[in-house]
């Protein structure tokens, strides 16, 4: 039983990893492909985790599985940030249909 | 169950390859960093399958790894690309 749950769960994570590379390769802009793959790709490999540990319980990799998750998420969160704020301190134009730019004023005040 | 979860391997393999046409194909070099970022993220998925698949316990210390090395790799491009130094 515990079988076709895991199953299922990393069925779902396969899912959102896929929706976030098919974002990560059609969106026209650097900051529209970070915020599309890097939201659906964490918590798809979030889901894939929750697999492992649902399938073999709380002993040896389950736990490990479960140390990874909050790892996961804090490091990815934190890299996309770092990543974003890097690319528009570096001057990379945003995409020419985009309708607002709220950080312009922030770096403008500095 | 098994064979389920070898397809599911064969999609995370084929999903790295989009970020692989990022990585060379990608317009500007952020595009080609955050095409790193992804793949950092799918190998720890990866990894978490093959013990499934393998039986090898080891393989989810290698995604733990594989975590926190990727975590690193891209706080220092970011760093560089916003031109400051490690320390500020």
């Amino acid at each position: 039983m515990s079988e076709i749950i895991s199953t299922v769960i990393i069925g779902i994570g396969v899912a959102f990893d896929f929706f976030g590379c098919l974002g990560l390769l059609r969106l026209p802009d650097v900051y529209n492909r970070l915020q599309a793959a890097t939201k659906s790709v964490t918590l798809g490999t979030w889901s894939i985790l929750l697999g492992i540990l649902i399938r073999y319980g709380f002993i040896g990799v389950g736990v490990k599985a479960l140390l990874c998750i909050p790892l996961l998420f804090f490091a990815s969160t934190v890299a996309a940030h770092a990543l974003m704020r890097g690319s528009y301190i570096f001057g990379i134009k945003l995409w020419d249909k985009s309708v607002v730019d709220d950080y312009k004023d922030v770096w403008r005040e500095k | 169950m098994t064979s389920i979860v070898n397809i599911f391997f064969y999609i995370l393999i084929g999903l790295s390859f989009f970020c692989l046409f990022r990585i060379i194909r990608g317009p500007t070099i952020a595009d080609r960093m955050v095409g790193i970022d992804i793949f950092g993220i799918l190998v720890v998925g990866i990894c978490a399958l093959l013990v499934i698949i393998t039986g090898r316990e080891f393989l989810i210390d290698i995604a733990i790894t594989w975590a926190i090395l990727s975590f690193i790799a891209t706080l220092t491009l970011a760093k560089y690309l916003s031109g400051k130094k490690l320390n500020e």
